[in-house]
């Protein structure tokens, strides 16, 4: 077992689980590869890759349809990720864990089924200006649908969110607020559990797009008491087109279907159709069965390690990227907010970050370089984009050097 | 260069050659041009790159005076740069020819022995051959001098 992880040590024992990622064991341009891009795509563990495969050539057939053999092992192993689900993230109930194919999917899913049939040009929808696109246009085409109004809460130069003007905008003619948990441009973590505090006072419902929370930090939806709660299996170390939408089982049962298909319904007639339970009624046509099916594993893969040994992990070595990374002339660090997860946003002198990015490929380290979809922040700072690394589980203190090392290469070139 | 002659130093030194560098830090025709006849922007949504290119075109239809603004990375700044200094004193008709010619090698299309021109200094652009994601940063203006001369209305996309 595992030693000192729950003394609160600084310095917990570095997990070293790179040759658990087949992914990781090549080089590129002649180096081994440091993947510093997990807050875009995470890499799949073996036993991921292994599932699928697995799945896809013994037990595959379409789910909750078949009397056959493969139809029950193919539903077995589908309905027994969502539970695996379910308990990761502590939800009430399996119903209340939908599968879609991603957090962008669930937002939209929330905006159109939850939010359109009761708002109107009287309603607030509050998100803030730290929000990934995926969590700003899915409510800007709600706001065009419905005539209602879109606020946004505003940030500071650290890359926080001004919890005062927040709390300020949080009134009762705001319908949602949606928000994500970790900002992915810079790492910040939002203190949502006081805020889904503060709107509850005034009936708020909350969205929270966990895509960055859930890979890092343990999650429990009953917690922190958010009415939503969407994320992406493929940031989990999970295939790419599977994701969750959590949601309160009273607000689900409340919601009319997103889409209309096979699956979704209990009898169909020309006259009239009766809609299937939860959580079927939102996971209309066949469901990325084997992606879901390999996303339980992941699941399983981060539970068998412990998220808060995943968390301390991280946490150091974050620490440790971002002081090396000030020590370098010339950077300027983007994010620096007290509480971060993850991810250091970066610039170096004037170079360009594609520029940063194009060096650093060459030398075997992969960032990513750009607006990371997240405009408005980049706009917030004055800036096209920035070099963003990104850690996960895998990383270590090795990969940290081989970036420092390669963003001074850069400086070099371009000196 | 030679403290990144561990970095397989020859191919990031064929991307980023001393005359791509210091067109990037120095660029040439670099401004608002008063008197424009014909302009053009150029967006990259990846990258976030964009640029404004300025044409002056006499009565005969030649360019008389280039010049472009706007923020890119290297690459994309110094193919603007050299595009100016590259047009001036063109026609129309030439600068278009030219386009296609640039196009072809930065995107590595065939080429015949004959339609192979000397590009001189653009062929410092060349190496963005080999590196896909950044053709894209390369030929930005390019479409934004074809943009300008057809006098569309839309920023010019590289797509």
């Amino acid at each position: 077992m595992i030693q000192a992880q729950h003394d609160g040590s600084k310095n917990p024992t570095p997990l070293d689980l790179r040759s658990d990622f087949p992914a990781l064991q090549q080089t590129i341009n002649g180096q081994p590869l440091v993947y510093l891009d997990s807050a875009a795509s995470a890499h799949q563990p073996a036993v991921v890759i292994d599932t699928v495969a697995q799945y896809q050539s013994k037990d595959h057939a379409n789910v909750h349809r078949g009397v056959h053999t493969l139809s029950h092992r193919a539903t077995e192993a589908y309905e027994g990720a969502r539970d695996k689900l379910q308990t990761f993230i502590n939800a009430a109930s399996r119903s209340e864990i939908v599968l879609t194919s991603g957090t962008t999917e669930s937002i939209n899913l929330v905006a159109q089924s939850f939010c359109r049939p009761r708002i109107g040009p009287d309603d607030k929808i509050l998100i803030t200006h730290l929000e990934h696109h995926s969590n700003i246009v899915p409510w800007q085409l709600l706001c065009e649908q419905t005539g209602a109004e879109l606020l946004v809460a505003p940030m500071d130069e650290l890359g926080q969110l001004d919890l005062n003007a927040l709390r300020a905008l949080l009134t009762d003619d705001v319908a949602l607020l949606a928000l994500g948990h970790v900002s992915n441009a810079l790492g910040t973590v939002n203190p949502i559990k006081e805020i889904i505090g503060w709107a509850k006072v005034h009936d708020i419902a909350v969205l929270v797009d966990g895509a960055q929370g859930v890979p890092h930090m343990v999650i429990d939806v009953q917690d922190l008491g958010c009415d939503f709660y969407a994320f992406s299996g493929h940031k989990m170390f999970g295939p790419t087109g599977t994701g969750v939408l959590y949601g309160k089982e009273s607000l689900l049962e409340a919601m009319p279907p997103w889409q209309g298909g096979g699956d979704m319904i209990l009898e169909v007639r020309f006259d009239t159709t009766t809609y299937n339970d939860l959580p079927y009624k939102f996971e209309a046509g066949t469901p990325n069965i084997a992606g879901v099916v390999g996303l339980g594993a992941a699941v399983d893969y981060l539970t068998n390690i412990g998220i808060d040994r995943v968390a301390r992990h991280e946490n150091a070595l974050l620490e440790y990227m971002t002081s090396k990374l000030a020590e370098i002339d010339g950077i300027r660090l983007i994010g620096t907010a007290e509480h971060k997860a993850s991810v250091q946003s970066f610039m170096l002198d004037d170079i360009h970050p594609h520029d940063l990015g194009t060096i650093l490929d060459h030398q075997g380290v992969a960032i990513r370089t750009g607006h990371h979809c997240a405009m408005p922040v980049m706009e917030f700072f004055g800036l096209p984009g920035t070099a963003r690394a990104s850690l996960a589980l895998y990383n270590s203190h090795d990969d940290v050097d081989r970036l420092v090392d390669a963003v001074e290469k850069a400086r070099q070139v371009f000196a | 260069m030679s403290n990144v002659a561990d970095i397989n130093a020859d191919d990031l030194r064929d991307l980023y050659r001393e005359l791509i560098l210091d067109h990037a830090k120095k660029p040439r025709h670099f401004g608002k041009l008063q008197g424009a006849t014909h302009s053009a922007q150029g967006i990259n949504p990846l990258c976030g790159d964009k640029l404004h290119l300025y044409l002056q075109l006499d009565d005969d239809g030649k360019i008389c005076d280039a010049k472009f603004e706007g923020s890119g990375c290297a690459i994309s700044v110094a193919s603007a740069s050299l595009l100016t200094d590259s047009v001036i004193g063109l026609d129309k008709f030439e600068a278009l020819i030219r386009f296609e010619d640039v196009t072809a090698r930065l995107t590595g299309k065939p080429q015949t022995e004959d339609d192979k021109v000397d590009l001189g200094k653009l062929c410092a652009l060349e190496g963005v051959r080999d590196y896909p994601a950044r053709v894209k940063c390369a030929t930005l203006a390019w479409h934004a001098l074809r943009s300008a001369i057809d006098q569309r209305t839309s920023p010019a996309r590289t797509e």
